[in-house]
């Protein structure tokens, strides 16, 4: 930890200490671990139940991006030990190994990518991918390597030529850079791909917010990825792949000017390699012709051909107002990447027992200047328990999200869905009850969340109209499922009502009349015609 | 005509629709507040005449059935001179394979039902109810038949001690020899042990029953006949809540919605309301319950719907004070001020004066 130097004060010279001298005292560098310490519930490890999980999800989430970055589909493996000797209920440490066959990472960039903070390729691209911060998986070796002092352990093979490259690492955490513990070649049956080793306090739980939860539904959302679990319970569990088709390949695109917030701005401003001011708005920035450019300068009272680096504060200020008065056409959507409505239903199928399955995705739309898609899943009926309020399954980007699901964009579009209309029955301000399970997708170049812990999605109004909009085409197809089995059921019911009551009737009449066997009859075959000529 | 006749012309009717090929249907008085009528002159709820209609389709077929199943029932046992329980009925049903009665209100609704359609009391139809009759002490010899020697037996009903005789589910063929001066209905089985206890019917010259909640058709029978036979006026006396004014002193009084077929001799129309009004609620500062909703219903609805409320502006003003005070208090509450109270103080008091009771 950074200490400041105290000023050590002779008796003789006394004199008044201001109030910034005072300060300056308590003021210093803060460490990366203090950070961490101070703001782990803001990166998902607030309790060890969810350290467990959010561990497993980092690196299942890069693991992914990277298959789909190289173009393989991907087999990932999961492996949770309980240790001590203890039941997995009991256990407070777990060792947890994530495998992929992706890409693997160059030798030079392991220590990097695995054990310092804040570092990675996704913060800086505006391009579709699970993880955006490059915060996820140095934090969970961090999280380790403060309850358990153990490094995080790396195997990665990039050429099926080339041995694999073994690395145990730890974080220096006053300076936030690698400490490589071990480096070594070793050998590996794999062609490529990496395998993370991290050993946490932790506690193993089941239920809505569990590993084992999260794994079925990244199933679900990725129906082209053969995923293997060992639980902490040594249960194997394999969710296969149903299809052989890759997602398609996620372009960059640059940022729309509505999207820029005022620092950022700035910042792109001093970095960017535009000689004027025009010529940066128009490379930097999708959809700014020359002349859209020009009217923002004009708006802001900025010469067009100033250099940007020169640009002071108040300049920049008035250019970002000028941004946000000029009409410029909406971002191109092409960057974004739905799963897809068949596929959806797909994986909705392999993973849920259900009657009926239906999925919508919504043409891309845009909020503030970054496109986004809302893709929709509803399951029907089969297995699903009747008598509950229905469940929602949340994803960003196909990720699952499974914490504050009462605080998202999601609850609310479905709570201000009248599924009334759609055949299901619905307190006030509840969801829908009936057996049925309704996935949301949000596909995203930028997904906002509404905090870093990425678990909740921001209450934006176009986000939460196209949520609605998908919600209730599906809802309009569900009811129709709905409608035409209450029908059957109706008619069955009929049929043996008929059959079960009628024969009492003539019983009755026999047995007060004294009617004969014949007699008796006659009443039933007449009564069967008067019943089926008035079916209601 | 005799009930069996009915029965079989009813079934003879159906039957006849059923060859034509045509839907056939049963017709029944509707059995709800809403088709009755409150006359003081006549005394009770009478039918208006709204009827429902019971028409044979995929909907009604089990039910119907059901009903015809229990005519049948009823036309075995009035042949046989026999008689059967509600609940045996019930489990005779459980014969008839997929029409069987799940639960017992089922069968009683259609046996309701029938009664009304033939306009006859339950024992016309040879059926019995199994509920409590209530309990009598005081005053009051009561001349019954030994069922099997069909010996005249007399019932010194001062002669039970701490325990009490109880009213038979048929009160038809009982005499009474008496020289009580009147008759007081209790709502619990509580207050009427420490009347009992305290012979408090050989002080004040009385015969006291006890209801046990809403008094069953015998108890209500029973206390008219003894009250028309002997010309006894009849004071009743129930808790301080719509309940106790409503569902147990009207419905001795002028009857039910429910049963308005039979109210006519189901009912005692010379009964006063003794018991705790909410001006005694306040008069003796009784200790209170807070109304609750299904009360506060209960209250509403009477203002609204009840004949009975409406006839007597009374009950109107009373049970809207209630409402306005927002509490309930039981007649065991007055024992807040000593146990005897009710003895000593309250019954004296509330008898001596007819300004202090609801019509």
């Amino acid at each position: 930890m950074v200490q400041t130097k105290l000023t050590t004060v002779s008796d003789k010279k006394k004199r008044t200490i201001t109030k910034a001298e005072e300060l300056a005292k308590g003021q210093r560098e803060i460490s990366v671990a203090e950070f961490f310490t101070k703001n782990r519930h803001l990166l998902g490890f607030d309790n060890p139940r969810k350290a467990l999980l959010t561990t497993v999800k980092e690196a299942v989430d890069n693991s992914l991006d990277a298959c789909e970055e190289m173009n393989v589909l991907p087999d990932v493996s999961v492996k949770i030990i309980a240790l001590g000797g203890k039941e997995a209920s009991v256990a407070d440490r777990f060792v947890v190994t994530i495998e992929d066959n992706g890409p693997g990472v160059v030798k030079k960039q392991i220590p990097n990518i695995f054990a310092k903070l804040l570092y990675g390729s996704k913060f800086h691209s505006m391009k579709q991918s699970r993880g955006q911060q490059g915060i996820g998986i140095s934090a969970a070796g961090m999280y380790g390597q403060l309850t358990t002092g153990k490094p995080v352990k790396i195997t990665s093979k990039i050429d099926p030529k080339r041995n694999a490259m073994y690395y145990e690492l730890h974080i220096d955490t006053q300076k936030n850079e690698p400490e490589i513990l071990k480096e070594e070649e070793v050998e590996w049956e794999k062609d490529h791909g990496t395998k993370v080793t991290i050993e946490l306090e932790a506690k193993y739980v089941k239920g809505k917010q569990s590993v084992d939860e999260y794994l079925k539904q990244t199933a679900i959302a990725n129906p082209h990825v053969t995923l293997t679990y060992i639980s902490p319970e040594k249960k194997k569990t394999n969710f296969p792949r149903v299809t052989e088709e890759m997602p398609a390949e996620a372009k960059s695109i640059k940022p729309h000017p509505y999207g820029v917030e005022l620092g950022i701005l700035m910042k792109m401003l001093k970095s960017t390699k535009a000689k004027n001011l025009q010529a940066f708005l128009k490379k930097d920035f999708s959809r700014v012709s020359p002349k859209i450019a020009k009217e923002i300068c004009d708006k802001a009272g900025v010469y067009e051909k100033s250099r940007p680096s020169r640009i002071a504060t108040q300049e920049a200020d008035n250019l970002f107002k000028a941004i946000n008065i000029t009409k410029i056409m909406a971002p191109p959507t092409n960057c974004l990447v739905p799963i897809g409505k068949d596929l959806i239903e797909k994986g909705l199928k392999k993973e849920i027992d259900a009657d009926f399955y239906i999925a919508v995705t919504r043409p891309p739309a845009v909020y503030r200047g970054n496109p986004f898609q809302i893709e929709v899943g509803l399951a029907y009926g089969g297995d699903i328990p009747s008598d509950h309020i229905s469940r929602v399954i949340r994803f960003a980007n196909r990720v699952p999200l499974l914490y504050q699901q009462s605080s998202g964009a999601v609850f609310k579009a479905i709570l201000g869905t009248n599924w009334r209309n759609y055949s299901l029955s619905q307190s006030k301000g509840a969801l829908p009850t009936g057996p049925l399970i309704i996935m949301v997708n949000i596909a995203s170049v930028w997904v906002p969340f509404t905090s870093e812990s990425k678990e909740a999605i921001a209450h934006y109004p176009q986000i939460i109209k196209e949520m609605k909009l998908a919600l209730q085409e599906a809802g309009r197809q569900l009811s129709i499922h709905i409608r035409k089995r209450k029908h059957a059921e109706h008619e069955e019911k009929k049929k043996s009502y008929i059959e079960k009551y009628l024969p009492h009737v003539g019983i009755a009449l026999k047995e007060i009349l004294n009617l004969k066997q014949t007699e008796e009859q006659k009443v039933e075959v007449n009564l069967k015609k008067i019943l089926e000529k008035h079916r209601e | 005509m005799k009930v069996d006749q009915k029965i079989k012309n009813i079934a003879e009717d159906v039957y006849k629709k059923i060859l034509k090929k045509k839907q056939p249907s049963m017709k029944f008085p509707l059995r709800a507040l809403s088709n009755v009528k409150y006359d003081p002159k006549h005394g009770f709820f009478e039918l208006l005449g709204k009827e429902k209609i019971r028409t044979l389709s995929v909907n009604t077929v089990k039910t119907f059935a059901q009903t015809l199943k229990m005519m049948s029932i009823s036309k075995d046992i009035l042949k046989s001179d026999d008689m059967a329980t509600k609940r045996e009925v019930y489990y005779v049903s459980k014969n008839w394979g997929d029409a069987r009665f799940n639960e017992q209100p089922e069968s009683d609704t259609v046996m309701d039902d029938i009664e009304g359609m033939f306009m006859v009391n339950r024992e016309q139809l040879g059926f019995t109810a199994d509920e409590h009759g209530g309990d009598v002490a005081g005053q009051l010899v009561v001349i019954d038949k030994n069922p099997d020697t069909k010996k005249v037996v007399k019932i010194d009903c001062t002669k039970f001690g701490s325990g009490a005789y109880s009213i038979p589910t048929s009160v038809e063929h009982l005499k009474f020899e008496t020289n009580a001066k009147f008759i007081l209905a209790i709502e619990t089985k509580g207050m009427f042990e420490r009347l009992n206890r305290h012979n408090y019917w050989r002080k004040s010259k009385c015969i006291i029953v006890s209801m046990g909640g809403v008094p069953s058709r015998a108890c209500r029978r029973f206390i008219r006949k003894l009250s028309d036979e002997k010309n006894l006026p009849v004071y009743v006396f129930t808790d301080g809540d719509f309940y106790g004014y409503m569902n147990i002193y009207r419905t001795l009084k002028v009857g039910s919605g429910n049963a308005a077929h039979i109210n006519e001799f189901f009912c005692v129309p010379k009964a006063s309301f003794i018991g705790i009004t909410p001006q005694d609620i306040v008069d003796y500062k009784l200790p209170t319950h807070p109304l609750k909703d299904v009360d506060i219903k209960r209250g509403k609805d009477a203002v609204k719907n009840d004949p009975f409320v409406h006839t007597h502006k009374e009950w109107r003003k009373a049970i809207e004070a209630q409402l306005k005070m927002g509490t309930r208090a039981e007649q065991q509450a007055l024992a807040k001020h000593g146990l005897n109270f009710v003895i000593d103080k309250y019954l004296p008091k509330k008898l001596k004066n007819p300004k202090l009771w609801l019509p």
